[in-house]
């Protein structure tokens, strides 16, 4: 975590960037033609959800690994990049609750497998099993949501969340800030990158603290005056506090079929992982 | 402090779940009645801004950096219930949209650092900025140390629901289904993390945030619009405080059979008979790293034992058959006796200030 001098302004503009980058991703994954962009959004998102809730629900480690299986079939059939997956996905979860687990291996009261050559430190077979579990859950549900999300335009996640009874006004607040969260990456990239090219020699520790805290700050005005100004467009356009959404999914065959699918698989991993 | 899916069980996300609910039904109830048509842009591009303040690298002391959350300047400037939906509404856009924490455990998540980060930064800020001016210095500092709490506050919640999963959800063989640490690996790992890094980033950019507020745009620390935020002087516009806090107590009062679930004893709460009993020997020696307990009951515990017998032992008064029953009605008893104490403390606070102020 220990940083040079200025690299915190780049580490804060490289998220920046990897944001944006993961929305343009997602965008245009969406628009692929593929096996889960051909569903009926609502069919996409219960569905997916039914098999992200049916891997938490099960207990097996065999049934948990089979769903894996489905979830990568289920992004080879929506024309996703394995490797981008890999990459976005599996070595990040690895590396996150991989590392959480490995103690599990060594300090879960079981029978022992095998004696550790260094510090005499044994590994369990219960350990190795909660190990496992916790990260092949964790893997499966973090691919199915991805691919949840790279094959779903964000419009299309709202309109079935708002087809699935969620009140209008957190769906309309969800798609608002889903729009003003760019326009306020944008800004605040803008202010860091002017920040950075007038920054010559070395800043104080109080000094970046400050600058930051006052980037915040100047952010926080901004997003309130945008809001005003939001307001009052929405009132100059003849918003009366009612929030109205257009629906117009209509469900065809193919996605009755798909949502059978999802069903059947779900309950069958439930099932089969009591 | 993002917990994703598949760290906790079902019936922990169902239960967070019901709580956040409750907590975003009340706040959408409050703001709406508060902003009116301003509802919408206002928490929107506010939850825009907590979204991208929660991406900011903040510097610290020791050359290092950590992240905010931001929650604590979304309270002081909105109120807790307009922070609970805007850092709510930007934690669904981080799962929903760009896949970062889980949707099973999005309720855990909001409840951790929307709700319970929100109250006790509101609360914490309310507490220490007193009465003073918007432009008191000692409102920065109280900034700070509201950022500092609640992040911690939420932390500890957050360690609770993870260090409670393998007691509560294992397999036959007792394989943990879910987190597998126990409280007592599961709160100092997840505390150390936050009282250093994350706790601190939370107070350095609230308090520097108010700092700036103060000097440049003062009128958001007295609330924006109709919105109280944390003012100066006069009510803080929580007429409906104590009925909600009412509220908020008898929930936690149904929810007391929650205790049920948790098997055998707490750590350290062992009674002579428990001592006594091969079973609960085994338990206790399972929970205390393999330890075994000493082969007889220790004479000082047996003595001091027999010295008081509760009048509800168990949660639960003996005539009551229903241990949900007994556990509501130790509540009520609970707290009617702490109500009682709170009343006779107020009332001789009174007159002895009453006998002060004659001259």
């Amino acid at each position: 975590m220990s940083m040079s001098e200025e690299s915190f302004i780049e580490s804060t503009l490289r998220g920046f960037a990897r944001a944006f980058s993961k929305a343009l991703i997602s965008e245009q994954a969406a628009s692929q033609p593929g096996l889960l962009q051909s569903f009926d959004p609502r069919v996409r998102l219960v569905g997916v959800m039914g098999l992200a809730i049916s891997t938490v629900l099960c207990r097996k480690l065999a049934v948990i690994a089979a769903l894996m299986v489905l979830a990568i079939l289920l992004a080879i059939a929506s024309r996703l990049s394995v490797w981008s997956l890999a990459r976005r996905v599996w070595f990040a979860v690895l590396g996150f609750t991989g590392l959480i687990a490995l103690p599990a291996v060594f300090i879960t009261p079981g029978s022992r497998i095998v004696l550790a050559p260094v510090l005499h430190l044994s590994i369990s077979a219960s350990g190795v099993r909660t190990a496992a579990l916790l990260v092949l859950r964790v893997e499966t549900t973090a691919t199915l949501t991805t691919v949840l999300v790279l094959c779903t335009p964000w419009a299309h996640i709202l309109r079935a969340l708002r087809s699935l009874r969620m009140p209008a006004e957190i769906v309309t607040m969800l798609a608002m800030t889903h729009r003003y969260v760019f326009l306020l990456i944008e800004t605040a990239n803008q202010m860091f990158e002017s920040r950075l090219s007038r920054t010559v020699g070395k800043l104080t520790g109080p000094e970046k603290r400050r600058m930051t805290a006052r980037t915040a700050g100047v952010l926080l005005s901004k997003s309130v005056e945008l809001s005003h100004e939001v307001y009052l467009a929405m009132l100059s356009r003849g918003f009366d506090g009612e929030v109205r959404v257009l629906n117009d999914f209509r469900l065809k065959a193919h996605d009755y079929l798909g949502l059978t699918g999802f069903a059947c698989a779900a309950g069958l991993a439930i099932w089969m992982g009591r | 402090m993002h917990i994703p899916d598949g760290y906790l069980s079902p019936s922990t996300c169902v239960t967070l779940y019901a709580f956040a609910t409750s907590g975003w039904y009340t706040a959408l109830k409050r703001v709406r009645r508060r902003l009116a048509t301003r509802m919408i842009p206002l928490i929107s591009v506010f939850a825009a801004f907590s979204f991208v303040v929660m991406m900011f690298n903040v510097p610290l002391p020791g050359g290092t950096t950590g992240h905010a959350l931001g929650v604590t300047v979304a309270a002081i400037v909105l109120g807790p219930s307009g922070s609970i939906l805007a850092v709510s509404i930007a934690l669904a856009i981080q799962a929903l949209f760009f896949g970062d924490g889980g949707i099973t455990t999005l309720g855990a998540n909001c409840f951790n650092m929307a709700i319970v980060g929100s109250i006790v930064a509101f609360g914490v800020y309310r507490l220490m900025a007193g009465r003073s001016e918007a432009g008191a210095r000692r409102r920065a500092l109280a900034a700070g140390i509201a950022g500092y709490v609640s992040i911690n506050v939420a932390a500890l919640v957050t360690a609770f629901e993870l260090g409670i999963q393998p007691s509560l959800f294992h397999d036959a063989s007792g394989v943990p289904l879910y987190a597998p640490y126990p409280l007592h690996v599961a709160i100092p790992a997840m505390m150390i993390g936050h009282l250093t890094f994350a706790g601190l980033a939370e107070a350095v950019i609230s308090a520097g945030m108010v700092s700036y507020l103060q000097s440049c745009d003062i009128g958001l620390l007295r609330g924006i619009g109709d919105f109280p935020g944390v003012p100066s002087s006069g009510n803080f516009g929580e007429s409906s405080l104590p009925v909600r806090l009412w509220g908020i107590v008898g929930l936690f009062m149904l929810c007391t059979p929650l205790g049920i679930l948790a098997v055998g004893a707490a750590w350290g709460e062992w009674s002579s008979a428990d001592l006594a009993n091969p079973a609960m020997r085994a338990h206790i020696a399972a929970a205390s790293g393999n330890y075994p307990p000493p082969a007889t009951v220790p004479a000082g515990l047996q003595k001091l034992s027999a010295i008081w017998t509760a009048p509800f032992p168990g949660y639960a008064p003996r005539f009551v058959k229903s241990a949900t029953f007994g556990y509501v009605l130790s509540a009520m008893f609970g707290v009617g006796l702490l109500l009682l104490a709170a009343m006779v403390a107020t009332k001789i606070v009174k007159k002895t200030r009453k006998q002060e102020s004659r001259p």
